[in-house]
């Protein structure tokens, strides 16, 4: 009955979404910010460790959603760590891309790797309303690197 | 599929296959499946007998109403008043000037809040509201709390999912309730409130009565004189009607006290710069061009259901209930919100291993359209532990007892997907 929603639902997201990845505190952050969809009730809390010459030493996450939610959120925080801030926001464009066509034409060049990391999500491109539980993640780490302080929401 | 619901004459009377043939939409296919509507508590589609009266009154008979002394102008009032005659014969009203034409039932409770609330309710009284309100039965009072100064109460629901009448009885004890606005059934537990018990038990308290009946005005048949009721809210578009039109049944003696909402033309009897005066109830509450087309589709809806008849519509959902009930409950690890002996066709439900808007894509890939998240009723789900949202169906007059079977299979088959 599901056979073609593997596309979608593929064993790295379930498995991410089921054990995800940096799912802790981490009470020597240096900057977090919360994230929130309040129409699907999806909510997480990000926590970002700066090296001294402010790359991302290390990033966790937590909070409940859906499986593209948290496995988004599982693969961001793998995939960010040892990032400059301007580079992580870059990577998010590049994702953020990926999520509503699918594709990424610019994405070679020096995110390569990462970006395939991240290609598993590109699912959703065929899933609107899913759109923004994937890139939940990622607004709300660009919120944590800007420190507005401000909650991020993808709707 | 069900077999036609027969009376004791012996004559079917609910042909399902005849009723869903009316409704055009249900004949799409969906990725190569027929749809399964399962969101008709969120919006109803629509047959095309409503379709057509829509489109005759543009094409023959629209033109604004109580403006012209020119033919059209006349038919088109005419046929915006006989809507709000029809609507009063429907829920049984003594009066058609009790029915006020709003955009929908958020519309109507927000004219109570607003107009009654700030006009009639003092300072230092409270309104009572419950566990499983909708939020447009919660926040227009959280706005009238703020700006007047009234004292909002919030009235238990219990696991079960029924209203806690012990707790309404002692939230309405010291006589400051000035208004008990509940819903008559809930749109998440499907819950049918015991109305009748809370109008006696508000009235001994001294308060006056609202039900939210967005959900039950369709599924049963609500009768004004015989509730007793001060208020009753309800909308078009869940009752197979179109969008932007909604109810207000509203007591003549509270619409004479009621200040106006909203000012503008159609309201007035005079206007100077000096200062104005009002139109006479219920025009004093319809400012502005009224949704005009929308009273005529309105008006054909309730035609519609009344010709099926509304103890029919009641009976197939009570056999769609119990087979549901049957249903659901043998998936396992589906969690269904709500166990009430008086329900109607509302069912929320949570898989143990799946997230509603996980499960809700699923579904959607099967064909069945179901809605997914707190369905505005953050404050219930909170109450059930449910605050990452449910899953939700909802049965109308064209849902079948096929169509439920159909819902129970792919639940199993999704919790074997994400097993």
């Amino acid at each position: 009955m599901f056979d073609d929603l593997r596309d979608l639902y593929q064993e790295v997201i379930l498995d991410h979404g089921r054990k995800p990845r940096n799912f802790r505190r981490l009470e020597d952050a240096d900057r977090t910010a919360r994230g929130d969809n309040p129409m699907c009730g999806d909510r997480m809390e990000l926590f970002v460790k700066l090296t001294p010459d402010g790359a991302i030493e290390d990033a966790a996450f937590q909070g409940r959603g859906c499986a593209i939610s948290m496995a988004s959120a599982s693969l961001m925080t793998e995939t960010v760590r040892g990032k400059s801030p301007a580079a992580a926001r870059e990577l998010g464009e590049h994702f953020r891309n990926l999520a509503m066509t699918g594709t990424c034409p610019d994405c070679g060049g020096a995110l390569e790797e990462e970006m395939e990391r991240l290609q598993p999500l590109s699912g959703v491109h065929e899933f609107p309303s899913r759109v923004k539980c994937a890139t939940l993640a990622w607004h709300t780490l660009n919120a944590a690197l800007e420190g507005s302080g401000k909650e991020a929401t993808s709707e | 599929m069900n077999a036609p619901i027969v009376n004791p004459s012996g004559a079917p009377v609910f042909d399902i296959e005849r009723i869903r043939q009316d409704f055009p939409i249900l004949a799409q296919q969906h990725r190569g499946k027929p749809l399964v509507f399962l969101d008709s508590g969120a919006s109803a589609q629509k047959p095309r007998q409503v379709i057509q009266a829509m489109v005759r009154c543009m094409e023959e008979r629209y033109a604004n109403v109580h403006r012209g002394a020119y033919r059209l102008s006349e038919a088109s009032t005419a046929d915006y008043e006989a809507a709000r005659a029809a609507v009063a014969r429907f829920i049984n009203a003594a009066d058609p000037r009790e029915v006020i034409f709003t955009s929908n039932s958020t519309a109507a409770i927000n004219l109570v809040a607003h107009s009654w609330g700030r006009g009639v309710l003092r300072p230092g009284q409270a309104v009572l509201i419950s566990e499983m309100e909708h939020h447009a039965n919660i926040v227009p009072w959280q706005l009238l709390r703020d700006d007047k100064g009234i004292e909002l109460r919030v009235a238990r629901v219990t696991d079960a999912g029924e209203l806690d009448l012990e707790d309404l009885a002692a939230k309405l004890a010291d006589g400051k309730v000035g208004l008990v606005a509940i819903t008559h059934m809930s749109n998440v537990l499907g819950t049918v409130t015991p109305a009748e018990r809370i109008v006696a038990m508000a009235h001994e308290a001294g308060a006056k009565v609202l039900f939210d009946g967005s959900q039950a005005a369709v599924h049963r048949r609500v009768d004004m004189q015989a509730l007793g009721a001060d208020f009753y809210a309800f909308t078009g578009h869940k009752l197979y009607g179109p969008t932007g039109i909604g109810v207000l049944w509203a007591r003549l003696e509270h619409q004479e006290r009621m200040p106006p909402f909203l000012g503008g033309g159609d309201m007035i009897s005079s206007v100077t710069f000096e200062g104005s005066t009002w139109a006479e109830p219920p025009a004093k509450f319809e400012a502005g061009t009224p949704p005009i087309i929308e009273a005529i589709g309105l008006h054909a809806a309730i035609d519609y259901v009344s010709a099926i008849g509304m103890p029919a519509v009641e009976a197939h959902e009570r056999a769609l209930v119990d087979h549901a009930m049957r249903r659901l409950s043998d998936v396992e690890g589906l969690t269904l919100l709500g166990r009430a002996q008086d329900r109607g066709g509302v069912f929320a439900f949570a898989l143990d291993n799946a997230h509603a808007h996980d499960l809700a894509t699923l579904l959607d890939r099967a064909g069945i359209a179901v809605r997914a998240g707190r369905h505005c009723a953050e404050p219930l789900h909170a109450r059930f532990g449910l605050d990452g949202g449910t899953c939700r169906a909802s049965f109308g007059l064209y849902t079948t007892e096929g169509e439920i079977d159909y819902l129970a299979e792919a639940l199993t088959k999704a919790r074997e997907f994400f097993a």
